[in-house]
């Protein structure tokens, strides 16, 4: 079946694979990498073992979702040429210093500090050490800074020029750094990141919390994470609902897609909760719609007209039923965040935060849900860009590599069994580090005699005034 | 020779890949000689000697890349998809190596499975940078501003001559660099291995370096022409002194002068690549100056590339002398 696909569709379906892929770590590394600043931070000034038992814990489980993002991000950063050369022909002069920039600001600070942060603490010191631990997080951000500046530009170019082979050439850095929808793409992701880690980190705590182990290490992962779900998921939100007007400002299409307006409607637009796309007679089925909401939202105005599908010529409209279903899984996953956010408020109230079995469980629940929704939202806005790979003015098909079939299938195939493999062994062992409660982590067996060498000083601790808080 | 942008940058990118040779070399040659040792003790000591660095060797990989992206976008746009096949299975390859530092310690029962992979990354993805480098020599044909060839150009003979000795040499490094790194038997083991990698090194590159002028009749006259030609005088007599010091190292048992002085045959060699090449970035068909990016683009990433990589090399430094010294079970860094 793999073998009968054109060269243009098995290319971007391996773009698509390995890209969903990575952005899982880096959405899980962005946000962790700041816990763990913080956790360390907290350490240091507080000198309470159970930010340092944290630190330790988190510390493993992002060393192993990190080396995963280095090795799929690598691929990422040769893959353009592989498969989308005339795409990296054209657009490589204005994307290139972006991705220059990253490597050069961004990867290279993490890996340098890296090293330190995870086994240099005794080598160096607690400020050093406190110093490595930051210089990760902040590598983090600004990585995702570069590369969702690059992202936004293929959404919203600007500040280029076309020179006489066709390649787009940078005018004006200011412009092409800070293009339009980039504020608020980077706000959204880096949100989105630390509401997925939150989520993480919280449907781990209820998870020991539920199987009984409610020492002060659990109890403080718990608390935190979801006072971050309270407080950022309604911000998140927020910031979600401007991005959506700043779409609706620069790619329309793809807000009719998002909205399932196939039709445009001058005299207010129905809100669709619900519905089946039906891209052959373009229209819903069985939509369950608000009646003017979408106007509302849109333009804040229940009667301003809105411009459906019927006015995007078809050769220019994205795929609808990817764009609906994602758009509506993303914002179903973030209004669920926002009522367990709002739940573990009035637990707080009640003070049955750490007693509260279905508040445990539904945390529990959504512990991976911020995955979906990062993975949702970017189907949105990336199927909702095309048919183009830069909006407007680069078609998807006129960006590929001169390359066969064959290559790509055999490539694809290669590439879903290794992912699966390897990345498949890794959450394993990420879930397996996530079963054991922080308060048991150093007595198992793989951590073997050359782990436990490196961490005195905890272990000191660990065993003088940690085992009697446990309930 | 002239001194303008799309100049700089070819050195720029000349420096990072050779920056990453030798470092990712050096680590690459370390899972390849995996095999080699005697326990899993020595796996583990031999793991723990490039844990804290590798992550950072790698990342002049896609400083190679990127900039690359950057400079010449026509370049990357035209040797990637030329050498496809050789450069997908190097990722992949690298895929297995990458998470193997982390996988082997996370498990007792699939430890040897992430050994094993350890080892097959790292000599899959050396094989294939050998391939590719030996690729680019041949040379890359390309029309209308695409790649124009087949879809195995790249696998010839003198292309699996330039992957052995790429392989030969990063065992080589990698065993020169855990005669500094480690004691004991282990050291004495890595010992007497160097100094067989490093004859076996000699020869193949001996071999490439010999073959390549009859095959490439151009690279034999960029070596003759001047200014080329004064360091086709110092080139090989440095390599003679490296050479030199490599064995009076081994001889003398020195920790340090091995290892330092494979690192200067690489550099040696990598120099005498770049004088081949110029001025051409894919030979035979691109120049620097026609695959260059517009000089806004150049400017701009040279601004960042003029302050951050000094930076970058200092806190590099740094890392490796935060882990300085020899690795061994009771002070390991995992």
């Amino acid at each position: 079946m793999l073998f009968d696909l054109t060269a243009e569709s098995l290319a971007r379906m391996q773009f698509a694979f390995t890209v969903s892929f990575h952005i899982i770590f880096p959405s899980f590394s962005i946000g962790l990498a700041s816990y763990l600043a913080v956790l360390n931070a907290l350490w240091l000034w507080q000198k309470e073992a159970k930010y340092l038992t944290l630190f330790e814990y988190w510390k493993k489980i992002f060393a192993v979702a990190f080396g995963m993002g280095v090795v799929s991000g690598i691929v990422m950063s040769y893959q353009f040429g592989t498969n989308w050369s005339v795409f990296s022909d054209k657009a490589g002069p204005v994307l290139g210093p972006l991705m220059a920039y990253e490597v050069l600001s961004a990867f290279f600070l993490e890996a340098g500090f890296l090293g330190i942060m995870l086994f240099g603490r005794e080598r160096v010191g607690p400020g050093l050490h406190m110093f490595a631990t930051s210089m990760v997080a902040f590598g983090t951000l600004i990585s995702a800074m570069w590369i969702l500046s690059a992202n936004s530009w293929l959404h919203t170019p600007a500040g280029y020029s076309i020179n006489d082979v066709g390649q787009f050439v940078p005018e004006n850095w200011w412009e092409i750094v800070f293009n339009p929808s980039f504020p608020y793409r980077l706000v959204h992701m880096t949100l989105a990141a630390y509401l997925t880690v939150a989520f993480v980190i919280g449907g781990v705590g209820a998870w020991h919390m539920l199987r009984g182990h409610k020492d002060p290490a659990t109890r403080l992962m718990f608390s935190m994470a979801m006072w971050m779900a309270a407080i950022v998921t309604p911000i998140q939100i927020f910031s979600g609902d401007l991005h959506g007007l700043n779409t609706l400002e620069h790619q329309p299409a793809k807000v009719m897609a998002m909205e399932g307006h196939f039709d445009s409607y001058p005299q207010g637009a129905p809100l669709i909760l619900f519905g089946i796309p039906n891209p052959d007679e373009k229209r819903i089925d069985y939509a369950i719609q608000i009646p003017k909401l979408s106007s509302l939202i849109l333009k804040l105005d229940l009667n301003a007209p809105l411009a459906g599908l019927d006015t995007v010529p078809d050769e220019d409209e994205p795929p609808v039923v990817i764009v609906f279903w994602s758009f509506r899984v993303m914002i179903g996953i973030g209004f669920a965040m926002l009522g367990v956010g709002f739940w573990t408020l009035w637990a707080r109230y009640r003070s049955t935060l750490y007693e509260a079995k279905w508040l445990h469980r539904a945390a529990l629940v959504m512990g991976p849900s911020g995955f979906v929704a990062v993975l949702a939202g970017w189907g949105t806005t990336e199927v909702g860009r095309q048919p183009f790979t830069i909006y407007g003015l680069m078609r998807t098909s006129d960006s590929l590599a001169p390359i066969a079939a064959p290559a790509v299938a055999t490539s694809l195939l290669a590439f879903i069994v290794v992912y699966f493999c390897v990345f498949g062994a890794g959450v394993f062992y990420i879930l397996r580090l996530m079963s054991k409660p922080p308060s048991q982590q150093n007595e198992t067996l793989q951590d073997g005699p050359i782990r436990t060498a490196g961490l005195t000083p905890f272990q000191q601790i660990k065993s003088s005034n940690m085992q009697p808080e446990e309930k | 020779m002239v001194l303008d942008l799309p100049f700089i940058w070819a050195g720029i990118i000349a420096f990072a890949v050779l920056v990453y040779v030798v470092l990712d070399g050096f680590d690459l040659g370390v899972g390849i000689l995996f095999p080699f040792a005697k326990d899993s003790h020595d796996h583990d000591v031999m793991m723990n000697s490039v844990a804290p660095v590798w992550d950072g060797n790698e990342t002049w990989l896609v400083m190679g890349g990127g900039g690359l992206f950057a400079a010449f976008p026509l370049a990357y746009a035209t040797i990637l998809p030329a050498l496809y096949m050789p450069i997908i299975i190097m990722l992949l390859a690298l895929v297995f190596r990458g998470v193997a530092f982390e996988y082997r310690w996370r498990t007792v029962r699939w430890r040897r499975v992430w050994d094993v992979s350890f080892f097959g990354g790292s000599f899959v993805a050396t094989l294939m940078q050998g391939i590719v480098l030996g690729a680019l020599v041949q040379g890359i044909e390309i029309k209308n501003r695409a790649y124009a060839g087949g879809w195995w150009d790249w696998l010839t003979p003198f292309s699996i001559l330039t992957g052995i000795a790429v392989v030969c040499g990063y065992t080589l490094l990698g065993s020169t660099w855990l005669v500094m790194k480690t004691e004991g038997a282990l050291q004495m083991r890595m010992r007497n291995i160097s100094w067989k990698f490093a004859v076996t090194t000699l020869i193949f590159v001996g071999l490439v370096s010999i073959v390549t002028p009859f095959l490439y009749p151009v690279y034999i006259e960029r070596w003759f022409t001047f200014p080329a030609a004064y360091f086709s005088l110092i080139v090989p007599l440095l390599v003679l002194f490296a050479i030199w010091k490599l064995f009076s190292g081994f001889i003398n048992q020195n920790d340090y002068a091995p290892f330092l002085s494979s690192l200067a045959i690489f550099v040696l060699g990598f120099i005498g690549i770049g004088i081949s090449f110029y001025p051409h970035i894919v030979p035979p068909s691109l120049t620097i100056a026609e695959a260059a990016a517009p000089a806004k683009s150049l400017e701009f990433a040279l601004l960042g590339t003029v302050i951050l990589v000094p930076l970058i090399l200092a806190y590099t430094a740094y890392s490796y002398w935060v882990f300085r010294g020899k690795v061994n079970s009771a002070k390991g860094y995992h």
